[in-house]
């Protein structure tokens, strides 16, 4: 544990959670026939809202009214929906991994092929929906933060196929590391700025981004990868996820005639979790779990597992769990997943989290390399890191599930779906690096123990 | 939002803000406002770097809590902050520098801080050590009036100044709401960017101190770029303050103490008599 005092748990220290947990449980919501889908912000409970200078609030404002009306604008939604499956790869499948399953109990898995789309995960679903927004409001130029470059390259994506300026700032020391992905982004037309401040870490990135937004908001829309942040972003990004849980939930009614009994995502800022999550919220017999990334363990203090072990604060225009020291200081965060490797956390997740309807738990880095392993041999999918957690996770489900079983009933009568958000090519040099599969002084070793992610 | 009076306003009773604009006013002059992060880059140099402030023509100091995430400053003012946080710096110390000057001194001391440090020690709790150590009350980067009850509660409570940011791209129905939520004066951005010294602060400036004032702001005084007596008697035709805040964290950074004192002295110039206007 380092000096950073941070807080070991929030239970007992933040008379706000527990009121939250008190006054409104989601079996109270269900219960009562309230919806927990669209919930549309600023605040989802107590997290949320517009913790933002005030010159940024009108363009926060303005993003605001033009998603409202996109959203009820025919035209909008079929050019969403257009992109979706002639240019993203929509629908993407929904695969039985039956040999992976053996690993998870016995029960039933099926995998969302978020994998599949163009662009290689989910992130392409929100940039696609943001690019155009930022059109409809005449604006000429994108910025954007990343950590590995995921969301970077999907952002040059979106701009290149839309006609749009594209600036994406990311830590100095991530544009060394993943020098592949920096040029991935200038093949595809944007600027990369590397970022000096700070930790020189994602959260600087997005320090910077708001910089240039608050300096460059008339020709300039900030487009934010995750569904954290300042309102409209929250409910915005999922909003262009929610085709994630819409499709999985006809799939997986399709394929087994009936809903899961558990789905599993993993949770950085949380976007393909809630995404997925949302097409399962009201169903209350469907259990929601969000797996955190757990570093090197979270009693090690070397973690991500901002909802585990954080408390409530405010970062980057949101009100949420946060990973932060006594002083209200945020922490640094430690992941083998560049993409989990995030102090804060969307608050809706937060939200989902206080009145119990999802639960979140800490994955390893250590036990999600060894699921990483198991998908690529079971199955002949090499997942991401990111996506490894959420599979580990479902290992420990079934596992549970399967244990819970009552007399009569099979294991392979439980069901469960696995968000597999994004595919791992770009994480081979970490993952030979772990696994020590290369050779001595190869240039690829040296990639490797630099943290490269291909 | 509270239905609290509207104290910008001269029923401003108990403000030390707006007692020292006042004070300037009287003068025929614009108040002279003064920002340094404190702990750069120790809490003894940032006390001593107050006082000579107030000795040496600030009419208010404004100190900022250095942060891990300082979203509306440039360059110069984060590696400031960085340097005052990896030397240490906790937030508890930011009332010993409150103390400091305000035991040496008759300047106003604000407080310039993002919002989580204070929502991690809480609200009150902050408000009340604040109060007790001397200080006026908050300037407030990146707390909106819309998300501050509880410290419009507390402060009112309190008697503290509530510093709100108002900028080129506010709305005027916001302008009214933000001019309303705000206790001593009105913090007007000169431009639409971060913290930094800048050759010209641009006609924006001119028109947010318009916009505040026809919003029924009695103070309102320009931030952001300013750096030299040129552009303080400048603002200072029509703003009711002038906050220099980059400029003198180079100069304390270059130069110490001595430095930070010469430069007030320089910009204090700025403000001579017959420079004031600002009052609507």
């Amino acid at each position: 544990m380092t000096d950073m005092h941070q807080d070991t748990g929030r239970q007992g220290t933040d008379a706000g959670a527990a009121d939250a947990i008190d006054s409104g449980t989601a079996e109270a919501f269900l219960s009562h026939d309230e919806s927990l889908r669209h919930a549309p912000g600023p605040y989802f409970g107590s997290y949320g809202g517009r913790w933002m200078p005030e010159s940024l609030i009108a363009a926060l404002d303005e993003l605001q009214d033009t998603f409202e009306k996109a959203k009820a604008d025919p035209e909008f939604t079929a050019q969403v929906t257009e992109l979706n499956q002639t240019y993203a790869g929509r629908p993407s499948l929904l695969t039985e991994a039956q040999r992976f399953a053996e690993h998870c109990g016995g029960v039933r898995v099926f995998l969302k092929r978020e994998d599949l789309n163009h662009t290689g995960s989910h992130k392409i679903n929100n940039v696609l929906g943001q690019a155009l927004l930022a059109k409809r409001m005449g604006k000429t130029r994108v910025i954007a933060e990343t950590g590995a470059g995921q969301h970077g390259v999907a952002s040059a994506t979106a701009a290149a196929l839309l006609g749009l300026e594209c600036v994406v700032y990311m830590g100095a020391e991530d544009t060394r590391r993943q020098a592949l992905n920096v040029a991935r982004m200038q093949l595809l037309g944007a600027t990369v700025v590397p970022v000096t401040t700070g930790s020189q870490t994602l959260k600087d990135a997005i320090n910077d981004a708001l910089r240039d937004w608050v300096a460059n908001v008339e020709t300039t829309h900030y487009l934010l990868g995750t569904a954290a942040g300042a309102h409209p972003f929250p409910s915005m990004v999922r909003y262009f996820h929610e085709v994630i849980g819409e499709e999985t939930r006809e799939q997986i009614l399709e394929q087994t005639g009936r809903l899961p009994d558990a789905v599993c995502a993993c949770v950085g800022g949380g976007s393909n979790a809630i995404g997925m999550f949302h097409g399962f919220l009201d169903d209350r017999d469907v259990a929601l779990y969000g797996f955190e990334a757990g570093g090197d363990g979270v009693e090690t203090g070397r973690h991500a597992a901002t909802i585990t072990l954080g408390r409530p604060g405010v970062l980057h225009g949101a009100r949420s769990y946060l990973m932060q020291d006594q002083d209200g200081q945020t922490m640094e965060s430690h992941s083998i997943s560049a993409g989990l490797d995030y102090p804060g956390v969307g608050p809706e997740h937060a939200f989902l989290a206080d009145i119990g309807r999802a639960k979140y738990e800490p994955i390893t880095d250590a036990e999600a390399m060894d699921a990483f392993t198991v998908l690529c041999r079971t199955e002949g999918i090499i997942p991401a890191i990111e996506t490894a957690h959420a599979l580990a996770g479902a290992m420990k489900i079934g596992q549970r599930l399967a244990a819970g079983l009552e007399p009569g009933e099979q294991a392979a009568d439980r069901v469960i779906v696995v968000n597999l958000s994004g595919r791992g090519d770009k994480d081979v040099a970490t993952a030979a690096g772990y696994f020590d599969l290369l050779p001595d002084e190869s240039a690829e070793q040296e990639i490797a123990e630099e943290g490269e992610q291909l | 939002m509270t239905s609290t009076v509207q104290s910008s306003g001269p029923g401003a009773t108990g403000s030390r803000a707006a007692a020292a604009i006042e004070r300037a006013r009287s003068e025929n002059r614009a108040a002279l406002i003064g920002y340094l992060p404190a702990g750069f880059p120790d809490v003894q140099t940032t006390i001593d770097a107050g006082i000579a402030m107030a000795r040496n023509g600030m009419d208010l100091i404004e100190v900022g809590i250095p942060y891990s995430d300082p979203v509306m400053d440039g360059r110069v003012i984060q590696e400031a902050t960085v340097e005052a946080l990896s030397n240490g710096f906790t937030v508890s110390e930011i009332f010993a520098v409150v103390e400091g000057i305000t035991r040496s001194t008759d300047a106003a001391v604000l407080v310039m801080t993002y919002w989580n440090p204070v929502m991690r020690m809480g609200v009150r709790a902050f408000a009340e050590r604040l109060a007790a150590a001397g200080g006026a009350g908050l300037i407030t980067p990146d707390l909106i009036p819309d998300e501050a009850s509880e410290w419009l509660e507390v402060s009112e409570e309190l008697g503290l100044d509530r510093v709100f940011l108002v900028a080129p791209s506010t709305s005027p129905e916001r302008m009214r709401s933000t001019v309303e939520a705000s206790r001593g004066f009105v913090y007007a951005v000169s431009v639409m960017g971060v913290t930094g010294a800048r050759s010209s602060v641009g006609a924006a400036a001119e028109a947010v101190v318009a916009a505040a004032h026809e919003a029924g702001a009695e103070r309102v005084c320009v931030g952001l770029g300013v750096s030299t007596a040129a552009q303080v008697r400048e603002i200072g035709a029509y703003a009711d303050g002038v906050i220099v805040g980059t400029a003198l964290v180079a100069a304390l950074r270059d130069g110490g103490v001595d430095a930070v004192a010469e430069l007030t002295r320089e910009l204090s110039s700025g403000t001579a008599h017959g420079s004031a206007g600002g009052h609507p």
